[in-house]
């Protein structure tokens, strides 16, 4: 009994007590300084900030986060500061601890306390102080972001605390770069930016080249007789000339960007807002508006308004005004040149310290540097997927006409037949991937038996006709199109991927590839696979081999040619069908899918060489990673890109009339 | 024999032009300004772009139905013809435009001033005002009547060159053309080729000078010019086809191997005639678009090209009449059908509305024939009507 209450009474001594005692001290200050809170503004708030920090830790944020929230109250009559527990009709007021009740007001008698935009501001950078070192770890990394989107000076020592105090690792080394980013920024010390610039060097984090780009911010345009010995000049600036780089240093204009930093004119208007020079410059508009204002009957100064239709003309007219005091004078382009050579146009860093901004160059250079190369290899692996498609297109393509010299126009709506089955199948099989594993085999099938049809009915009509096979095909290819608008619209159907296809493998801020471009890579890596086997290792495919090379010598040794056209057109048409899933997965799936992609496979068909599994390969390698290359000169203009491929492809021609991998021997006349 | 058939074909050609004829007069005795207007000025306008269809119907039959060489890209001639003449009637009427607009100021235009006003007009759907240098003949209508001839011409020669010289034949050919239009409608449609983009070029059927004298007038007029050019190239291609060269470029069609053995030079015929038709193509073109009052790039599309070997086909290649017939049936029909003129023919169930099915029928239809009848209509007419033995 005895030591019950000796605990008791420790209990409330040494625990309860200070608090109750804290909480007392806590209202007292809030009350002294009800008016400041009530009507904050940025002014009077960080006297408070600054003494209200003196209490316990809990407390304080507490009532700085319900500050800032605007969740707290004040009575009229009192202006005491309390939080309110909404009922119907009437408020029940409490203490900030939200445990005391004080009483129960009508809504008129209680007003919410409305801080503005800065002193929340300021609230904040003081909240996160107490976040920081929250016990809850989610707190924590809340206040942690909250600091990316806006850090401030005086957060340089809170974050370094935290960074000691941190215990979660992961947490930690964003803390780290979130410290590192702030020395750099507001750190006083040239040598602790200095070395964490240092360390910065081959990460090539999008934040990081932020963080240096900022350090190397600079100046607007400065203008003077001589360069300023004691300031940290970024650029000389050579107006009508210089162009103003993202590090801050000069370039000169090239052919992608021809915007200078400042013309001639505007350094001259530069110059006489300065002082530097005190005549106005007249423009050409400024010009014609006083000469209208002179027009006496049809002539100005004795000239006929008809004469003045040029610029010369015009001056002399302008200058009779100016002799007569009519005018300002004119200042021609020659003294325009001349007044601005006389100074010397340049910007500063905003950073002093030209050690900073030089190790601040360095290292941004050796990151744009390992960028390069991320671009680079991120221009190989897009022209590999492009690769890809093409190949998956053009191969069914280079089949037939390998073994019948039969273009067929109609394969790019095979394409777009496969695309919609891949459509269809969805409808019925909500389960993406399930949905996938039976469209691609169906795909397979329908344009098989499409293809075999057409081959039936058609083509073997038209047997030593090319061209009019050409625009037979191109006949059942409007129509198929036609009838495919008429079944599904003109609206783009989607071909959801399932999901574990979505998202992307990312190597880096600048390097990540989408697993559709990964899947299909390997999709085309298994029909090659499948290709090669079928045509070497197979009986269809050495009798398909036989009458690529000589059809009349492969039906005298007991194979039927009709038979194999048959077989290979249905199976040309086939893989269409699955390419057309393939594509419908990455784009929309509409009735002109096919077409789009038909002129492409022409091209690798006929660039690759015809008959062979290997040349369409490199025609399709060729192709895809030409236009990429050709796309990364000029990014902004994929329809040049295809303009020039198509030129160079011509050309190509030229030197390589069979394509790059050519039959030889008999097989190769035709 | 031979006499005989010259005769015939003699006949044919005055037979021919007289219907062209009086089928011009016919038409302008019932339109708007010249008669009782029964035939209205859209109508007429129509006809008009059909003749011009024949005209490159004519000249895509010379290329593929004499020749032999299947090209995939004389319609992207037409629209460069159009292109180059739309660069003039455009520059100039805006011009009219902003120096009218410029009476109201109190001082004359400079030049610099005018050609940023035009540009401003011209150029303002892509962004800019700066007149590309492609324009500088633009303000002379001479100049730009020659490029339409020069630069079809030369870009047929440079590529015909290129193509012939390395043996390029057949479907390679035929993919090789149809990629150059692809690659050529695809320039044209950025903004920065300097002819507007996707836009195009509009107000094509305002023609600078005597735009007083109205549509109804105007179009009679183009109709006619028309007319007398098919005549003119009918007659052109007739007399061609017949002489010693006609036999050639048809020997080249069927053996070209055969006719280089005898000691012609084969890649200079076939380069002829492809620089030929492609500046035939182009003034046709230049007639059509004033027309038609825009161009886009989208005319220049390559299926546009593939549609006119179709039309060819379906008329029967190898006759220079069957090209004609072909090209204004199967344009009329299609305008016919497509405008949704056509009475839609409903099966209990289903409605065949023919916007959208007569696409579907012209591709089936077009295969029928391509397998039935190698000569198109003509041929399968001359089956029934002429027993030869």
């Amino acid at each position: 009994m005895k030591i019950k209450f000796y605990i008791i009474f420790l209990y409330v001594f040494f625990i309860n007590l200070p608090a109750v005692a804290h909480h007392d001290e806590f209202n007292i200050f809030l009350i002294e300084n009800s008016e400041n809170i009530i009507k904050s503004s940025a002014k009077t708030v960080d006297s408070i900030l600054r003494d209200i920090q003196s209490f316990d830790d809990e407390i304080v944020s507490r009532f700085l986060e319900l500050w800032k929230s605007k969740s707290l109250y004040y009575i009229k009559d009192t202006k005491q500061v309390v939080i309110v527990n909404e009922n119907e009709d009437s408020l029940d007021a409490l203490e900030i601890d939200g445990l005391t009740r004080i009483g129960n007001y009508s809504k008129k008698e209680i007003k919410k306390i409305k801080p503005n935009s800065g002193v929340r501001a300021k609230i904040d950078s003081i909240l996160v102080k107490y976040q920081i070192s929250n016990s809850d770890i989610n707190v924590r990394q809340k206040s942690i972001e909250s600091l990316k989107r806006n850090i401030q000076p005086e957060h340089l020592e809170v974050l370094q605390d935290a960074y000691i105090n941190e215990t979660d690792t992961e947490l930690k080394t964003v803390i780290d770069r979130l410290l590192k980013f702030a020395i750099v920024k507001y750190s006083d010390s040239n040598d602790k930016k200095l070395e964490i610039i240092e360390s910065f060097k081959g990460d090539t984090a999008i934040e990081i080249r932020a963080s240096l780009n900022q350090l190397l911010n600079s100046s607007e345009v400065k203008v003077g007789i001589s360069l300023p010995n004691n300031k940290n000049i970024a650029r000389v600036i050579v107006p009508g000339f210089t162009i103003k780089n993202s590090n801050g240093t000069s370039g000169t204009t090239n052919f992608f960007n021809e915007d200078v930093e400042i013309s001639i004119n505007d350094a001259y208007d530069k110059l006489y807002a300065e002082n530097l020079v005190y005549k106005k410059r007249i423009t050409q508009e400024e010009l014609k508006k006083i000469l209208e204002q002179n027009i006496s009957g049809d002539t100005i100064e004795g000239y006929s308004i008809s004469s003045l239709d040029n610029e010369q003309s015009r001056i002399a007219a302008y200058n009779k005004l100016v002799e007569n005091n009519l005018a300002p004078p004119f200042i021609s382009e020659n003294k325009i040149n001349e007044e601005v050579n006389k100074f010397i146009f340049y910007s500063i860093y905003n950073e002093t310290s030209s050690e900073v901004t030089n190790a601040a160059l360095n290292t941004l250079a050796s990151i744009n540097f390992r960028v390069q190369i991320y671009k680079y290899i991120d221009l190989l692996i897009d022209g590999l997927s492009l690769a890809s498609i093409y190949f998956l297109g053009a191969i069914g393509l280079a089949i037939t006409f390998g073994v019948m010299r039969v273009i067929n126009m109609a394969h790019g709506e095979f394409i777009m037949m496969g695309a919609y089955t891949g459509y269809v199948v969805q409808q019925f099989i909500s389960n993406h991937t399930l949905s996938l594993l039976v469209a691609l085999p169906l795909a397979f099938i329908i344009t098989f038996i499409a293809g075999v049809i057409m081959e039936r009915l058609v083509i073997r009509h038209l047997y030593r006709k090319p061209l009019d096979t050409l625009l037979a095909t191109f006949g059942i290819s409007i129509a198929l199109q036609q009838i495919a608008k008429n079944i599904f619209g003109t609206q783009a159907r989607p071909l959801t991927s399932p999901s574990w296809l979505d998202g992307s493998l990312s190597l880096s801020d600048d390097l990540s590839i989408s697993y559709i471009r990964i899947a299909i890579f390997i999709l085309s890596l298994i029909f090659l696979g499948l290709l090669l086997f079928v045509m070497n290792r197979t009986r269809l495919g050495l009798e398909t081999r036989a009458v690529t090379q000589n059809p009349v010598m492969a039906s005298n040794m007991g194979i039927n040619p009709e038979r194999i056209n048959m077989l290979t057109f249905g199976f040309g048409s086939g893989i269409a069908g699955i390419a057309g899933i393939a594509i419908g997965l990455f784009s929309k799936v509409t009735s002109e899918l096919g077409s789009e992609y038909i002129v492409q496979s022409f091209m690798t068909v006929v660039v690759g060489g015809v008959g062979n599994i290997w040349g369409t390969l490199a025609g399709a390698s060729l192709i895809g990673f030409l236009q990429k290359f050709i796309e990364w000169f000029n990014p902004s203009n994929t329809l040049a890109a295809q303009t020039y491929m198509i030129i160079f492809i011509i050309l190509f021609i030229q030197f390589r009339p069979k394509g790059i991998v050519a039959l030889k021997g008999r097989a190769a006349d035709d | 024999m031979t006499n005989s058939i010259n005769d015939l074909l003699a006949r044919h050609t005055l037979i021919f032009t007289i219907v062209i004829v009086m089928f011009s007069l016919f038409i302008t005795f019932f339109s708007e300004p010249y008669g009782n207007g029964l035939i209205s000025t859209s109508f007429v306008k129509t006809l008009g772009k059909t003749v011009c269809l024949c005209i490159i119907a004519l000249a895509m039959d010379v290329v593929w139905g004499y020749c032999g060489i299947l090209s995939l890209g004389h319609f992207a001639f037409f629209g460069l013809g159009g292109y180059m003449i739309g660069m003039w009637l455009m520059y100039e009427r805006t011009a009219i435009i902003v120096q009218e607009a410029a009476t109201n100021e109190l001082l004359p235009l400079t030049e610099t001033e005018l050609s940023n006003a035009i540009g401003n007009q011209i150029f303002g759907v892509v962004g800019g005002y700066e007149i590309p240098s492609i324009w500088m003949f633009a303000d002379s209508l001479g100049l730009q009547l020659i490029l339409v001839i020069a630069v079809p011409g030369i870009l047929a020669f440079i590529f015909g060159w290129l193509a012939f010289r390395s043996r390029v034949t057949g479907v390679y050919l035929s993919i090789l053309t149809q990629a150059l239009t692809l690659a050529l409608s695809l320039y044209l449609f950025q903004n920065d080729s300097g002819l507007r983009g996707n836009n195009g070029l509009s107000g094509l059927q305002n023609i600078p000078g005597i735009e007083y004298l109205g549509q109804e007038v105007i179009s009679i007029g183009f109709f006619w010019v028309s007319c007398i050019f098919l005549i003119s190239i009918f007659l052109l291609f007739h007399s061609l086809m017949k002489s010693k060269f006609g036999l050639i470029i048809t020997s080249i069609r069927d053996n070209e191997t055969r006719v280089r053995f005898l000691g012609y030079n084969v890649e200079i015929y076939k380069l002829f005639i492809f620089v030929l038709t492609a500046i035939i193509s182009s003034i046709a073109g230049a007639l059509y678009y004033p027309q038609a009052g825009i161009i886009n790039p989208a005319e220049l599309a390559p299926i546009a090209s593939i549609y006119l070997a179709v039309w060819v086909a379906i008329g029967g290649r190898g006759k220079l009449y069957g090209a004609i017939i072909g090209a204004a049936f199967v344009s009329l029909f299609s305008s016919w059908f497509t405008g949704g003129q056509a009475p839609d023919i409903p099966l209990g169930i289903f409605t065949i509305e023919w916007v959208n099915w007569w696409t579907v029928l012209l591709g089936f239809g077009f295969v029928i024939i391509t397998i039935f009848s190698e000569n198109g209509i003509i041929g399968f007419l001359r089956n029934i009507f002429v027993k030869e033995k």
